[in-house]
């Protein structure tokens, strides 16, 4: 007898990361709950995973930027192994220096909504004294660079936001896994950079990394691996050096 | 949503035009795009763009990359019914479906399509003679229309928009998802018969009394033989192969699935590679290379997709792109324009590198479907410039006095006159148009060039 599937919910789960992260999930055998904004595109996905991996996943439309529903919500999600926050959002830089209303709407899903439902999550975790939370973050919070820092900030603080997490529930045996990507070619880079280009991984490639880290409790994930090098490289560049680059 | 300014072609590299690229996620994103396409140019749905010439093309229009829309929506294994979104490729079917017994029911030449373009252009395969094109396997669809409804089409429902969209080139609307018959089948094997003949006749008398055995069928010829050898063929036919057929060797894994991973073509071949020498010598060694040998087993994927060994292998033809010209003409006048058609191609001196001859089984309803009873031959040529028109030219004249017809799919150089006299049934394709699509939405370079959208 094989043990009971573990059950993760995945946030954002519509598109890009979320949705290769989905279907590696369900390859290896996950009971999923899929959460995103969009309920058709949802149930499609749902209906692709069932008739492909033969696993069965639950479907909720839920808007993450409703902070004040994730305990009613997170609550409805039942009992799960796995927390997978997937969700995210880049303006356009220069858009977001002039209006402020697109750094909220970043701060509000990249970091406060992030917070809060893993906030909420975290002790009905240490109570079943199992399990993992895993947010994806991005190499962009690494360092500001005068051309992304506006997101780049939101992800630096929901990098360090699970820093602490994860040291305040090491004892509990309930693991944190903050993923680190570059440049992956999904709806949010897409046309920003070129999709072709031998630095820009595919979805289901960081979806296989993701699925690794869990199952392996990696702390931090960068994938590929290869951009835990280049940001050792950008770090160490002196502030007074860096400050002058065309970054 | 983010758009893209690039320069778009076809398989064939020829056209290449600038388009605004888009790559949507979602249907609600569609939507999105269809209502902003007001531009003069519209929009065209794109898959994997192995049209040949410019049918996903959209010169200073919008082009949708439709990639992304793959999932699997529905599967009967009972029935072999399924449902799937537009944007996934046959091949990916294929990984799929071939472990559990299941083959497509109509294939063209590469898997590296998606069902969408598939059904855009009606595809046939080498079953055709049997079987029929794409249309008779398909049982619906569901169509994004420029109003931005969701139409569900089928024979009962939504008909006539259903008949414009088999083989309509994506001008009515954007294919969302199809519901289809899969085939089941024991193996994954066929078994083939390969013959040589010696001419024309011959070749004609072989499909005429042998292709009703056989379910695919179709002919290598050698374009380059001329005088007493003029149509001369390699004739490849099979049958797919009961588990209990199959050879020893090949029973531990009879759906064994086709490789995953590819070579690629890492360079433009220079122009100069295929030539008329090394295409003459080519022919010449396929042919030698090609003795009658029965019945033997072939895998699906060598069979039915011997140029998918290989991605990008169209760069073998160089930076200058190529044309491909596939014609249908009917049964009764049909060995006097192959004839007609395969001396003027000799004559022209530009030779075809890989042409193929089939004979079609009957049409069908959907509008612009090209396939008909007769000969269809399908030839290949460089894009040389004038000499290219010239013979393109000449061998629309010599297709239309036989009252035969060019496959759009493949197409990049007929003109709107050429095209109406081609395919009549247009005006009614038109007139249908103009009700799902009153502001022409859809458009592409090739609806532009052969009169199926206005040039604004």
């Amino acid at each position: 007898m094989s043990a009971p599937a573990q059950r993760a919910l995945i946030v954002g789960a519509s598109a890009g990361i979320g949705r290769a992260l989905a279907s590696e999930l369900a390859r290896r055998g996950y009971a999923l709950v899929l959460a995103a904004r969009d309920h058709g595109e949802l149930q499609r996905l749902a209906s692709d995973l069932a008739l492909r991996h033969g696993v069965s996943a639950e479907v909720v439309a839920f808007d993450v930027g409703d902070i004040a529903a994730h305990a009613r919500w997170l609550e409805a999600c039942g009992d799960l192994d796995v927390i997978a926050l997937c969700h995210g959002a880049m303006a356009d830089q220069l858009a977001a220096q002039r209006d402020f209303s697109e750094v909220r709407r970043m701060i509000e899903l990249n970091y406060a909504a992030c917070v809060s439902l893993l906030e909420l999550a975290a002790p009905r975790f240490v109570a079943r004294g199992r399990g993992v939370l895993c947010a994806v973050s991005s190499v962009a919070g690494d360092r500001g660079r005068q051309s992304n820092y506006l997101y780049g900030s939101t992800k630096a603080a929901l990098s360090a936001y699970l820093q602490g997490l994860r040291n305040r529930l090491a004892p509990s045996g309930v693991h944190v896994l903050t993923v680190k990507p570059g440049f992956v070619d999904t709806g949010m880079t897409w046309g920003l950079v070129n999709a072709g280009s031998p630095l820009v991984a595919s979805p289901e490639r960081v979806a296989r990394d993701i699925a690794r880290a869990l199952e392996r409790r990696v702390d931090v994930l960068y994938t590929p691996f290869y951009w835990r090098f280049i940001l050792l490289i950008l770090r160490a560049i002196p502030e007074r050096v860096f400050k002058r680059l065309k970054t | 949503m983010r758009s893209v300014a690039a320069a778009v072609s076809g398989w064939g590299r020829f056209p290449v035009e600038p388009a605004q690229l888009h790559r949507p996620e979602r249907w609600s994103e569609l939507a999105e795009i269809v209502r902003s396409a007001e531009s003069a140019r519209g929009v065209i749905s794109r898959g994997l763009g192995r049209a040949y010439g410019d049918a996903a093309s959209n010169k200073n229009g919008a082009v949708l990359l439709h990639t992304r829309f793959d999932r699997l929506l529905a599967f009967d294994a009972a029935s072999g019914a399924l449902e799937a979104e537009a944007g996934i490729s046959l091949a990916e079917l294929l990984r799929v479906f071939v472990p559990r017994g299941f083959f497509l029911p109509v294939t063209p030449g590469t898997k590296f399509v998606t069902l969408g373009g598939a059904i855009a252009a009606d595809v046939h395969g080498k079953n055709h003679h049997r079987d029929g094109s794409l249309f008779s396997a398909l049982e619906s669809l569901r169509l994004l229309t420029a109003a931005g409804e969701i139409l569900d089409c089928s024979r009962a429902e939504n008909r006539e928009a259903f008949l414009a969209t088999v083989g309509g080139m994506g001008l009515t609307g954007i294919i969302l998802s199809a519901r289809l018959r899969l085939r089941p089948i024991e193996s994954a094997y066929l078994r083939v018969d390969q013959e040589r003949t010696r001419d024309l006749d011959e070749t004609l008398e072989r499909f005429a009394s042998g292709d009703d055995a056989m379910q695919f069928s179709s002919a290598w010829i050698d374009c380059l033989a001329t005088g007493r050898s003029l149509g001369r063929c390699v004739l490849f036919r099979g049958n797919w192969l009961a588990r209990a057929e199959l050879p020893a060797k090949l029973r531990g894994a009879p759906l064994r699935v086709h490789r995953q991973r590819l070579p690629s073509v890492p360079i433009d071949f220079p122009n100069f590679t295929l030539n008329r020498l090394s295409m003459g010598a080519f022919n010449v060694a396929y042919y030698a290379a090609h003795p009658t040998r029965l019945g033997f087993a072939q895998h699906y994927d060598s069979h039915f997709y011997p140029l998918d060994v290989a991605h990008g292998w169209n760069r073998i033809w160089g930076p200058r792109g190529f044309v491909q010209y596939q014609l249908v003409v009917p049964l009764e006048s049909g060995r006097e324009a192959l004839v007609r058609v395969l001396e003027c191609c000799a004559a022209s001196g530009l030779g075809s590198f890989l042409t193929v001859l089939k004979k079609f089984g009957a049409g069908n309803e959907a509008i612009l479907s090209f396939p008909r009873p007769g000969y269809t031959l399908t030839l290949d040529f460089a894009q040389c410039g004038e000499r290219l028109v010239a013979l393109a030219r000449a061998l629309d004249r010599i297709v239309l006095a036989h009252g035969g017809r060019v496959y759009l799919a493949k197409d990049a150089l007929l003109d709107r006159e050429t095209f109406a006299a081609m395919y009549p049934e247009a005006a009614r394709f038109r007139a249908l148009k103009a009700q799902l699509d009153p502001e022409q939405r859809f458009s592409s370079s090739l609806a532009r060039r052969v009169g199926l959208a206005d040039a604004r």
